[in-house]
């Protein structure tokens, strides 16, 4: 018998924490399997945020460091710039990334830090209960926006790899999505992407990967895989926003 | 001899992705079965019509699924 | 023979940390430390270092902390209102158990305040430099010489300990010009088995992390924390006694307020006043025995600072409030000077003699 899929050895045997269906689990393995096939798990060091993810330091077979919310990028900078050989990579929710890390993201990015950003985009905020995101779409209903997010007083949701990708020191954004087989292929092809990139020491890259929040968004796990489909890809476009690569190849 | 699909029941949260995308319609929820955290496991109904795909491991976020080739 | 040279105490404080192995800075202009940014700037790249002017203070203690993770020996400085935005990132480094050098070269506050020296940040360095029950190592040099030499002690115990190390200077010392010899001395740098490095494939992988949400764990963590300063209270407690064997009156005071202090304490006695002078060179842990040796003769305590008055109450605390003890300071920028000093001694040991 010939093994076609099993765990990967970048994670550790601890059960994930996430509830049933949570996709963190599924870009856990994305991210896992990558630093694996590369063969870079012996000098890559890991961020986790504040958020569901935080415990991600348990999950992850690699060196990990716990950095306070928001901060990740600047933690992973301190990192990279101590270990030139080093492979360093965050993992980000919205309110981490895009909320009050905004400001170490937009830097990182800007001064094309060598390190790689998983970020992860459900559009609430999970681990406190489900309160509005930077990222909570237009009309959405949260704990903090229970009437619907209303852009009049709540402003409107803010588009990362857009906005990245605006800025020179970005070697490589693209947006990505879990919620289906086909998609998590794609998923698993651009972050083992921003993996090679960073070895090859090309700068920053980010990889926004669209979410499910079944506990919180009010769905069966199942129902939040469509729920996204039809809600979240139309206000976030999968695709390219930046590959110095493809610039490169002209 | 037909390929093999290992899940871990103990590991399995019971959400049902992995049902949602088996192309042969054979992955499907245990109701008679309570794992120790209280989830009804995941199971393969049918294992001579797996072609071996590994969509419901790809899926799982759990890494619970085992799939191998004959 | 080593060199002297005349150099601007920011300046020579940068220059000590890149001799005591420092190849990592991560700084934010901020009035009246900018200076150390500025020389690392231009020295880091010579020895093969990074310099890093951080987004903000708070990017820089993150940027901190994620060194100090890898094992390296860091830096970063700044001045009061930069070091409240530190706060949270200094907690989380003390939480991680991660040793770096940390420098507070303080202005007038509270809120934007100032840009003359004070020594108004005293009780966050020595209470609650981040939330928690959280300590930071504390030195209050009072010379530039005596910055330098700090600073090659304050990587080594920081690394000893696991605790990071702040060095609370201020406007004054930071912009002053002073000789300073650089000792000469083999920089050695502990090992560091725990850090988070990349584990070579040849560890367990390490995690460096400050989460502990099982509380009997947390507590535990803070038990074994608070062992370690325990020790640093026993071992690495420093302070310096001027005239104080048959002293009526002693003068505490640290920093740049103790020279202040030691010339109005000469001053009062050639004029016959037995006064004397206790200058903490560590105020956390605080000098609590050499403050109680240094007033054992004293019928009144005097303490000086640049502020509303704070390590005033460590004294009493320290005495038990067994004597009396007295104030004098200005803030906001202005520095006492040693005739104003002296009147206070006068009247107290006026007062005394009655």
């Amino acid at each position: 018998m010939t093994t076609v899929y099993e765990k990967s050895k970048m994670l550790t045997d601890a059960p994930m924490s996430y509830c049933p269906g949570c996709t963190h689990g599924i870009i856990h393995k994305l991210v896992a399997e990558s630093i694996s096939e590369l063969g870079v798990e012996g000098r890559t060091v890991g961020v986790a945020p504040v958020g569901c993810s935080v415990m991600a330091y348990n999950f992850f077979a690699c060196d990990m460091v716990q950095a306070p919310h928001g901060r990740a990028p600047a933690v992973a900078t301190g990192l990279a710039r101590a270990l030139p050989e080093g492979v360093i990579f965050t993992y980000q929710g919205d309110g981490d990334l895009a909320a009050i890390g905004t400001a170490e993201t937009v830097h990182a990015a800007s001064r094309g830090e060598n390190i790689v950003i998983i970020f992860v985009n459900n559009a609430i905020y999970g681990m406190t209960g489900g309160q509005m995101a930077p990222t909570t779409l237009p009309g959405q209903v949260t704990q903090t926006s229970p009437y619907g997010r209303d852009v009049k007083t709540a402003g409107y949701p803010i588009r990362i790899c857009e906005m990245l990708a605006t800025l020179d020191g970005t070697a490589y954004a693209e947006r990505v999505s879990v919620n289906t087989v086909p998609n998590i292929r794609k998923a698993k092809k651009a972050i083992k992407k921003a993996f090679e990139n960073q070895i090859a020491g090309r700068g920053f890259s980010i990889v926004e990967v669209l979410s499910t929040c079944p506990t919180n968004w009010g769905l069966t796990p199942v129902e939040a895989l469509k729920w996204l489909e039809e809600n979240m890809t139309p206000y976030y476009p999968l695709g390219v926003y930046k590959d110095i690569t493809a610039e490169e190849g002209k | 001899m037909a390929n093999r699909v290992t899940v871990n029941e103990q590991i399995c949260k019971g959400c049902g992705l992995c049902t949602s995308v088996c192309p042969k319609k054979i992955m499907v929820i245990n109701r008679d079965k309570l794992n120790a955290k209280g989830y009804n496991p995941a199971t393969v109904i049918e294992i001579e019509k797996c072609i071996a795909c590994a969509m419901c491991a790809i899926m799982c976020p759990d890494s619970a699924i085992k799939v191998e080739k004959e | 023979m080593a060199e002297r040279i005349l150099m601007k105490g920011n300046e020579a404080i940068a220059e000590a940390a890149i001799r005591a192995g420092c190849r990592h800075f991560f700084g934010y202009p901020i009035t009246p430390q900018t200076e150390v940014s500025a020389y690392l700037a231009k020295r880091m790249p010579k020895v093969g270092g990074c310099f890093l002017q951080a987004e903000s203070e708070v990017a820089a203690i993150n940027m901190v902390l994620g060194a100090a993770a890898a094992g390296v020996r860091v830096m970063t400085s700044s001045s009061s209102p930069g070091i409240s935005l530190k706060s949270e990132g200094i907690s989380y480094i003390i939480g991680s158990d991660l040793p770096c050098v940390i420098l507070n070269i303080q202005r007038g506050g509270p809120g934007l305040g100032g840009i003359q020296p004070s020594q108004a940040d005293y009780n966050q360095a020595t209470k609650a430099p981040g939330h928690g029950d959280a300590h930071v190592m504390v030195f209050a040099p009072s010379t530039v010489q005596e910055m330098v030499t700090c600073i090659f002690d304050m990587f080594d115990l920081s690394e000893q300990y696991r605790v990071p190390a702040m060095l609370l200077g201020d406007g004054l010392l930071g912009q002053m010009m002073e000789p300073v010899e650089f000792p000469d001395v083999k920089v050695t740098p502990a090992e560091k088995p725990w850090a988070s490095n990349g584990h070579q494939n040849k560890r367990e992988h390490n995690v460096v992390n400050s989460l502990y949400l099982q509380p009997d764990q947390l507590e535990a963590k803070n038990i074994e924390r608070f062992e370690r300063y325990a020790q640093i209270q026993a071992n690495e407690t420093r302070a310096e006694a001027f005239e104080t064997e048959d002293c009526d009156v002693l003068v505490v005071a640290y920093g740049a307020s103790s020279r202040i202090a030691r010339s109005a304490v000469m001053n009062a006695r050639a004029q016959g006043l037995k006064v004397g002078l206790l200058r903490p060179i560590t105020l956390w842990p605080f000098p609590q025995k050499e403050l109680l040796e240094a007033s054992k003769t004293a019928k009144d305590i005097l303490v000086v600072e640049m502020s509303m008055g704070q390590m005033v109450d460590d004294v009493k605390l320290a005495l038990e409030c067994s004597k009396p003890v007295h104030f004098f300071g200005h803030t906001g920028g202005i520095i006492p000077t040693p005739a104003e000093v002296l009147e206070q001694l006068k009247t107290i040991a006026g007062g005394a003699a009655k």
